[in-house]
């Protein structure tokens, strides 16, 4: 497949979201959960639990990982991966921020839309 | 022939820069400098010291007038170079005075930015840059009131410190969560701001300054944007610099933020070279003196035909508060591939954090005891591997093959009359002398000689460390189980610590407690945010993002995503006001599912999120409040329909009910509390399953406890007997407090009286007047603060955010 050109497109403010917590950006079909970690890291995840879909997005964020409110597995915010014994990944997305302002790479998920 | 150097600015980075020059080669140039100061070169880091009084202004200069005639150096002092003509190669000062060049240096550092606030051209709005300015704050603070400084960064600090040792009342605003946020990580951020809270600094995070307040052309104040006002006799603007380029913009070279030179530091002009803070080098600009004094070398170097290269620094941070030891150096987020080590010791006051990649340290964060500093700043420039000395890395350079940390070290560190246990009053000093005197060596000698830990027993932990700490390795402690991964501490040495040292904040607790990660996991977050909600009511802030998803929207999350609404119904009574209007919800809200719980109320499941604040804004136009069907706090009070109807009802147990509930709602507990009341010994309130029930006789209540029908079944025990309702509130009240103030956190009521003994209770709630009242009081300040209806918190827009996605990218993708 063509590599896609970035397109970078603004989906709010770092101020937007506390520290610790997550928002969710709508996409058509998808909704992805951008965490904010208590280092001001950005990350993006589908808003989809492996396990049983939980939306991730609501969860309690600790370090790096997100534990999910349905059913308590640990996930990576930036592999999407579950930890522990558990297995399965949520799907990541490229996120970026650009002064106070959180970015995600459109293209990407266009492509996304199309297959979903 | 000599060549003409003329240099612009005479700040930090040039006057090192000459240093290396004439050691090099003394004769080489003839050097000419401008200068907008009146002054020779000092050192700007000092200027702190200055403005608190421990230094002067002749301690900080670095080449006075002796130095400039030494070196045959021509400076025009309060000389403002005003123009650049690269076709002439001659500058042009304010004031008239010229200079030709053969080489030029700008060196016009950088400018404080003025956020142009309403006002902020005020008499009394300051900026922190030169001498001039801290004459003006000099001035100001003999005047006294109080200071604001906008900005709680390095500088804004060191201002701050120095106007609170002049004695000035001080204020700092900070726009962010926690102070110095870009060289500090959360942890340190907090306990910077403890101490210099400590200081007698008022320390505002999260606050936005709107304008700045004006009286007879003076400045007053300041009004932050969520209406707060302050007022202050100056403002300092300290919230971030800006590289001076206008001149160098002026004469056409090239300029990005800062003025752009190569590793060579020259400018787009080959004559003409830029230094310190107003350049920009691969894509960077500088704050700090260290890099700027690598540049200088390297100008010196090429300035005589060298071609040396700069290559770009790595900075660390130190700062300069008297009394505050803090270093950050690197980059300290966490990261998939990086691994953090933590080193706390809650006595001392001091964290430590190193953050590893590959076995390579690329960020350090310092606080209490920074003096391995530079030692780790060393490893982290030069990439070294730290695998062969991982273990006791944290422990710093002097450390050779340390112990692991003693987890007894926080009860050791207690003072001699912390309250070890609370139901018999007995402080650290007394168990440790009883321990050393009557030679005691067991749990039992010293529960039977000081009665510690004999009561509810919470307190055994704490004693069993005492026994240690006193002993030594003669003494082996039951196993205790940890709350988490996070910490060696049981549920009960946590909470009596969180009493015992005063630590009321979730980062003091981490920090003092000597919790192994750097924030925390979700199973200990709620739990101790749980404690500081319960042991400090009054002045605790709720940690959201410490609490289930639940709790935090008030509203139960289902399988789905969606959520369940579960208004309350005082007592299981409702009307045909309150069913019309849950009817009108539903048709409304499009809501799938309306049920009937086991709980004597309805649920409506399957509301969107988005839609819950317009849910109870309709339901609370009928008067609806949050069923707190999510908490960990008081669920329903389920009653039967007593003497109102039931031919065999002996008390008003529908009443009763009511009244507990509306006395009792809102309080967070450890787990779960449920509760009803019956109207005689039939029980069709099933009182005799419930945390708490009440079964009323002739002769008045009968209170029950303990009892649980979810995962475990099992009946209620007797607590007593009470005459009246007055009594039966204030005996469940002070039962419930025991309870919240000894659970662990999701522990149901009957496996902590399990844990503790009925006996315990019962002589606790029913013959201790004095023990009951204290419960009972505090259960009422607690109340207080939690009665607080969150449904109409959130429709006049509390957590917003929560509730609306951030952006929606359909729409814009539609356009
Ligand atoms: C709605 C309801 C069932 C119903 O349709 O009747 C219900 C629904 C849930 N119960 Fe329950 N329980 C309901 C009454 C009960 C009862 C009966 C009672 O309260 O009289 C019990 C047994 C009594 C007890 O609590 O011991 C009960 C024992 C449990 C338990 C087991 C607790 C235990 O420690 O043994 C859980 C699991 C837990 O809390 O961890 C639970 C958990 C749940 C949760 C919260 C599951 C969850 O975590 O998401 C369900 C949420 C539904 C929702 O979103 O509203 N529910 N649950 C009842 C709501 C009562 C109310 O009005 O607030
Ligand atoms: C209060 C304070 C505390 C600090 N503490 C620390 C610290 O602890 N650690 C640290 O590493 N750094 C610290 N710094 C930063 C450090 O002082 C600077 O990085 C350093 O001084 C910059 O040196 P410079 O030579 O680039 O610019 P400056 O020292 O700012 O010198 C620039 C000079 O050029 C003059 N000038 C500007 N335009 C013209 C013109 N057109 N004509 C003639 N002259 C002109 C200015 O008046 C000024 O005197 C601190 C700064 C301040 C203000
Ligand atoms: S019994 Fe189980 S399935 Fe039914 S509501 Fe309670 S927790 Fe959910
Ligand atoms: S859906 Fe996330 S843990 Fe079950």
């Amino acid at each position: 497949m063509n590599a896609m050109p970035e397109n970078w497109v603004r989906v709010g403010r770092l101020s937007d979201i506390p520290r610790r917590g997550a928002r969710r950006v709508q996409s058509g079909a998808i909704t992805i959960a951008i965490f904010r970690t208590a280092e001001d890291r950005i990350l993006a995840l589908e808003d989809k639990c492996p396990h049983k879909q939980g939306p991730l997005s609501q969860g309690i964020i600790h370090g790096d990982c997100v534990t999910c409110p349905l059913h308590n597995w640990v996930i990576s915010l930036e592999t999407g991966q579950a930890q522990g014994p558990d297995e399965g990944a949520a799907m990541s997305f490229p996120v970026r921020l650009e002064g106070d302002d959180i970015q995600i790479d459109f293209n990407f998920q266009s492509d996304l839309r199309k297959t979903a | 022939m000599k060549q003409k150097l003329v240099i612009i600015g005479n700040g930090m980075a040039p006057g090192r820069m000459l240093e290396h020059l004439f050691d090099m080669d003394p004769e080489a140039c003839d050097v000419t400098i401008f200068n907008a100061e009146p002054r020779v070169n000092y050192n700007r880091l000092m200027l702190s010291p200055v403005l608190s009084g421990e230094k002067t202004y002749s301690d900080i200069v670095t080449h006075d007038d002796d130095w400039y005639e030494e070196h045959s150096v021509t400076l025009h002092k309060g000389a403002r170079v005003a123009k650049i003509d690269r076709e002439a190669k001659k500058v042009t000062a304010e004031n008239g005075v010229t200079a030709d060049y053969n080489k030029l240096v700008i060196a016009t550092g950088s400018l404080p930015i003025m956020i142009p606030l309403p006002g902020h051209t005020l008499d009394g709005v300051l900026v922190y840059r030169d001498l001039d300015d801290v004459d003006k704050m000099l001035a100001a603070a003999k005047a006294g009131g109080r200071a604001v400084v906008i900005g709680g960064g390095l500088l804004g600090l060191e201002a701050a410190a120095g106007l609170r040792e002049q004695g000035m009342e001080v204020t700092v605003l900070h726009l962010m969560p926690t102070l110095m946020e870009r060289q500090l990580d959360p942890t340190a951020g907090h306990l910077l701001e403890d101490a210099i809270a400590g200081r007698g600094i008022e320390v505002i995070t999260e606050a936005n300054t709107e304008e700045i307040l004006e009286k007879d052309g003076r400045v007053a104040g300041v009004l932050l944007d969520d209406g707060r006002k302050i007022v202050a006799s100056i403002v300092v603007m300290a919230v971030g610099i800006r590289p001076s380029t206008a001149l160098a913009g002026s004469a056409d070279i090239d300029c990005n933020r800062g003025i752009v030179v190569g590793d060579d530091m020259r400018t787009s002009d080959p004559d003409i070279y830029a230094l310190g803070e107003c350049i920009e080098h691969r894509g960077l600009c500088y704050g700090l003196v260290a890099p700027l004094y690598e540049m200088a070398k390297v100008l010196a170097e090429n300035l005589l035909g060298g071609r040396a290269e700069y290559n770009g620094s790595v900075t660390a941070t130190k700062l300069k508060v008297t009394g505050i030891d803090l270093y950050s150096a690197g980059d300290f987020a966490d990261d998939e591939d990086r691994e953090e080590i933590v080193l706390r010791d809650g006595k001392a006051g001091i964290y430590k954090r190193l953050v590893l990649k590959d076995n390579r340290i690329i960020g350090a964060v310092l606080y209490g005891e920074a003096s391995d500093g530079p030692w780790f700043f060393d490893l982290l420039k030069k990439q070294t591997d730290i695998a062969p000395m991982r273990d006791t890395l944290i422990f710093g350079q002097a450390y050779q093959g340390g112990a692991p940390l003693d987890p007894t070290a926080a009860v050791a560190a207690l003072p001699d009359d912390a309250e070890i246990c609370g139901c018999n009053g007995i402080c650290k000093s007394q168990i440790t002398s009883a321990i050393a005197e009557k030679s005691l060596t067991t749990l039992d000698g010293v529960r039977a000689y000081t009665k510690a830990s004999s009561s509810c027993g919470t307190c055994t932990g704490l004693v069993e460390q005492l026994l240690t700490v006193t002993l030594g390795d003669g003494y082996k402690p039951a196993a205790v189980t940890p709350v988490c991964g996070c910490t060696d501490l049981g549920h009960d040495d946590v909470r009596h610590l969180i009493r015992a040292k005063g630590l009321k904040t979730l980062p003091a607790v981490l920090q003092a407690l000597e919790w192994k990660t750097s924030c925390g996991c979700a199973k200990c977050r709620p739990a101790l945010n749980y404690y500081l909600v319960c042991d400090w009511p009054d002045v605790y802030r709720d940690d959201y993002q410490s609490r289930f998803i639940n709790e935090r929207v008030h509203a139960n999350i289902q399988k789905d995503g969606t959520y369940s609404v579960v208004p309350r119904m005082w007592g299981g009574v409702t009307s045909a006001a309150e069913l019309r209007k849950i009817a009108d919800v539903v048709d409304k809200f499009d809501i799938p599912t309306v049920k009937v719980t086991g709980g004597q109320r309805i649920d409506m499941l399957g509301v969107r999120k988005e839609d819950l604040p317009a849910v109870w804004a309709d339901l609370g136009e009928a008067g609806f409040v949050s069923g707190h069907a999510y908490a960990k706090g008081l669920r329903t009070v389920k009653t039967c329909v007593g003497t109102d109807w039931c031919r065999f009802g002996t008390q008003d147990s529908t009443g009763l009910g009511i009244r507990i509930e509306k006395f009792m709602w809102g309080s967070w507990t450890p787990a779960k509390v449920k509760m009803a009341v019956s109207g005689c010994p039939r029980n069709c309130a099933e009182a005799t399953c419930k945390d708490i029930g009440v079964i009323c006789l002739d002769s008045g209540y009968e209170i029950h406890f303990a009892g649980a029908a979810g995962l475990d079944i099992k009946g209620t025990e007797i607590l007593g007997r009470v005459r009246s309702e007055d009594e039966t509130i204030e005996h469940i009240s002070a039962l419930t407090q025991m309870y919240r103030e000894q659970g662990h956190y999701l522990e149901r009521i009957y496996k902590w009286a399990k844990r503790i003994g009925l006996e315990e209770i019962r002589r606790q709630i029913m013959e201790d007047t004095e023990a009951r009242r204290g419960y009972f009081d505090r259960f009422v300040l607690s109340q207080k603060f939690a009665q607080v209806d969150p449904w109409s918190e959130r429709v006049s827009g509390k957590d917003k955010h929560e509730f609306v996605p951030m952006s929606d990218l359909t729409l814009e993708a539609a356009e």
